[in-house]
């Protein structure tokens, strides 16, 4: 005698019912609706306009920009210079090997299903940064040795990003433990390092790393000016990663502790086998955002003569042969950066979705 | 001590669980004159208490009597500040290596099972004989499959504790303790954070390994418990032990009034 089921009502399914439901539903949505419309495609056109349809994307000088659209000839022509900074031509196949094994380290992170995607990764945090250190640089094994001060643009980007990162969360790590400790002269060591570094704006980091640190140097000791900076970007960077880290271990029950203990593992144990698993899981969009902030903050090296990307863009669109192509370098270099950003973000969420077990304790 | 302890599972602990058969005249834990404070305020006031080996012991008592405090000093989560506490002839002092002595002869249980969640149930039963005992990994997996089986949960190893019922986590928890192989077993309110319906599975856990010959100190308010499986009921108020009988005298026939008044109130 049960009626057969029928289909919901055809306006609350499919496109036609969204679109009812979200854009439509009251009068003051069909205004904004509307309004929204107006406002993407008076935009949207000339956006496409000077990005794609009146660009000039070949050419040989800035004679052939036609001065409507974008002139990405620009970046083009000037995109060794963006990437490599002074590195020598000759040479850069070095740096491509770098990029190469980084890609390589760090894709499969994005596919769930790559065969041992942890070993790459392991790699990227190990053996990738001491490749690099040997690579780069040269004075090794044969290699031609290149001044630190000729290295720029991205690749000078990436790496005070990826020293920084890299350094700085181990070093926060065990600062936020020695701020948690019993031991007064360990936590006061810790408290006074974190709060003055962390006071500090990282302008004046790098000005007092590269102008007054070599004052107070005794004659003979001698830093390079990028390892100076990248010192300084690290001691800063640990002081935020300290107190990031810091709210994960707060976060954590003192039954986890008890338990722990309880079972006879000492507090080396205990703090890596059971709370840090933990207390970083919990922090990783703290410590993603300070990542990136960090990234961001590299560009303030500029004001201490180092050429990364943006300083090397910088430098070039005030080129007399090429007039008005400052959009286009600011956008490319907002481009790079949110590439990177981006990529970060996705992987922490990444992260953050298969270490959740589904249970706060 | 894994030997017999094993050896006792297969036999004694099916056929007749609370029938009681090893006992040694060795005192395994022994505490005298034991005070505590939290700053100034008097927790525990002079305990003493001789444990022998395989002696079941069930402590009851108000809320705020100190009960919970007095295990857990006898692993040394709290200190005391007066008096000897001695477990399996180690003394509790500020020594690390001591307190560390201990705590690897020593399980633990508490109220809220304190399971670590972000490893699986097996991952929890193995960590502390890998890092701890040094178990060799293969080992330890087997002994915790053989523990996981004991407290009927085998099929649930590979799943993380958020998945489990507070029944099923308590019995993970007393497994997780028992991989150890400890000598003694302590035990603090395990079913009281536990619906109704799941005290059950956890007590019956519990009598089983009071039938194999394990050593436990209980703080519970299962009043049923004690009868059947104590050999020897404490009663604590305000920091003291008031009464210390076997079950039968405890319940019939309690001497203190305070005693009286507090199995009136939960009986």
């Amino acid at each position: 005698m049960s009626l057969p089921s029928e289909l919901p009502p055809r306006q609350d399914i499919g496109v036609i019912g969204w679109v009812r439901k979200n854009l439509f539903s009251t009068w003051y949505n069909i205004v904004l609706t509307l309004v929204a419309v107006y406002l993407v495609i008076t935009s949207a056109g000339p956006l496409l306009n000077w990005v794609i349809l009146e660009a000039t994307f070949t050419g040989e000088s800035a004679t052939d920009c036609s001065g409507e659209g974008a002139c990405w000839l620009f970046i083009g022509q000037r995109l060794n210079f963006f990437i490599y900074g002074f590195y020598p031509d000759a040479l850069q196949w070095r740096v491509d090997i770098m990029f190469g094994l980084l890609a390589v380290a760090f894709m499969p992170q994005f596919i769930e299903r790559f065969p041992r995607r942890k070993w790459f990764g392991i790699f990227g945090l190990t053996g990738l940064p001491l490749i690099g250190y040997i690579l780069i640089p040269g004075g090794w094994f044969g290699l031609e040795e290149v001044q630190s001060s000729r290295w720029g643009g991205l690749m000078l980007t990436l790496i005070l990003a990826y020293v920084g990162i890299l350094a700085a969360l181990p070093i926060g790590i065990i600062l936020a433990l020695g701020r948690r400790s019993d031991m007064p002269i360990i936590r006061g060591m810790c408290v006074v390092f974190i709060e003055v570094w962390r006071a500090v704006p990282l302008i004046t980091v790098l000005f007092m790393a590269s102008v007054m640190l070599p004052l107070f140097l005794p004659d003979g000791v001698n830093f390079e000016k990028l390892m100076r900076a990248l010192i300084g970007i690290t001691l800063w960077q640990s002081a935020y990663m300290a107190e990031v880290v810091r709210g994960g271990l707060q976060a954590i029950p003192k039954g986890q502790y008890e338990a722990a203990s309880a079972l006879g593992l000492g507090y080396w144990r205990k703090t890596g086998l059971v709370v840090l698993p933990q207390a970083l899981t919990l922090v990783i969009p703290g410590i993603v955002n300070t990542f990136i902030s960090l990234f961001k903050d590299t560009t303030l090296v500029l004001i201490i003569g180092l050429f990364d990307i943006l300083g090397a863009v910088q430098s070039t669109i005030t080129d007399p042969a090429w007039r008005n192509v400052t959009t286009e370098g600011y956008v490319f270099v907002a481009f790079c950066f949110w590439i990177f950003c981006f990529g970060m973000s996705r992987y922490s969420q990444n992260l953050e979705r298969k270490l959740d077990t589904g249970h706060k304790s | 001590m894994t030997e017999h302890n094993t050896a006792q599972n297969s036999e004694g602990a099916r056929t007749a669980p609370v029938e009681f058969t090893k006992r040694t005249d060795k005192t395994i834990i022994k505490v005298a004159d034991m005070h505590k404070w939290y700053g100034t305020f008097h927790v525990l006031k002079g305990l003493n208490l001789d444990v022998k080996e395989g002696e079941r012991i069930v402590i009851c008592g108000p809320s705020g009597s100190g009960k919970s405090t007095f295990i857990r000093c006898i692993n040394r989560l709290e200190e005391h500040q007066r008096g000897q506490i001695i477990v399996d002839n180690v003394e509790l002092t500020n020594d690390v290596k001591q307190i560390d002595t201990v705590r690897k002869e020593v399980g633990m249980v508490f109220q809220h099972f304190n399971l670590f969640p972000h490893l699986t149930v097996l991952e929890n039963c193995c960590l502390a004989p890998l890092w701890v005992r040094k178990v060799p990994k293969r080992e330890a997996i087997a002994t915790a499959m053989e523990y996981l089986d004991r407290v009927k949960i085998p099929e649930q190893a590979d799943k993380y504790p958020g998945q489990l019922s507070g029944g099923q986590q308590q019995r993970v928890a007393i497994a997780r303790a028992l991989c150890m192989k400890p000598k003694i077993m302590l035990f603090d309110e395990p079913t009281s954070a536990l619906d109704p319906e799941m005290i059950k599975e956890v007590l019956d856990v519990m009598i089983e390994l009071a039938g194999s010959g394990m050593t436990m100190i209980c703080v519970t308010h299962e009043m049923g418990f004690a009868k059947t499986v104590a050999d020897r009921v404490i009663f604590m108020d305000q920091g003291e032990i008031v009464e210390l009988a076997p079950p039968e005298e405890f319940f019939s026939n309690p001497k203190e009034a305070r005693t009286r008044q507090f199995l009136n109130q939960i009986l």
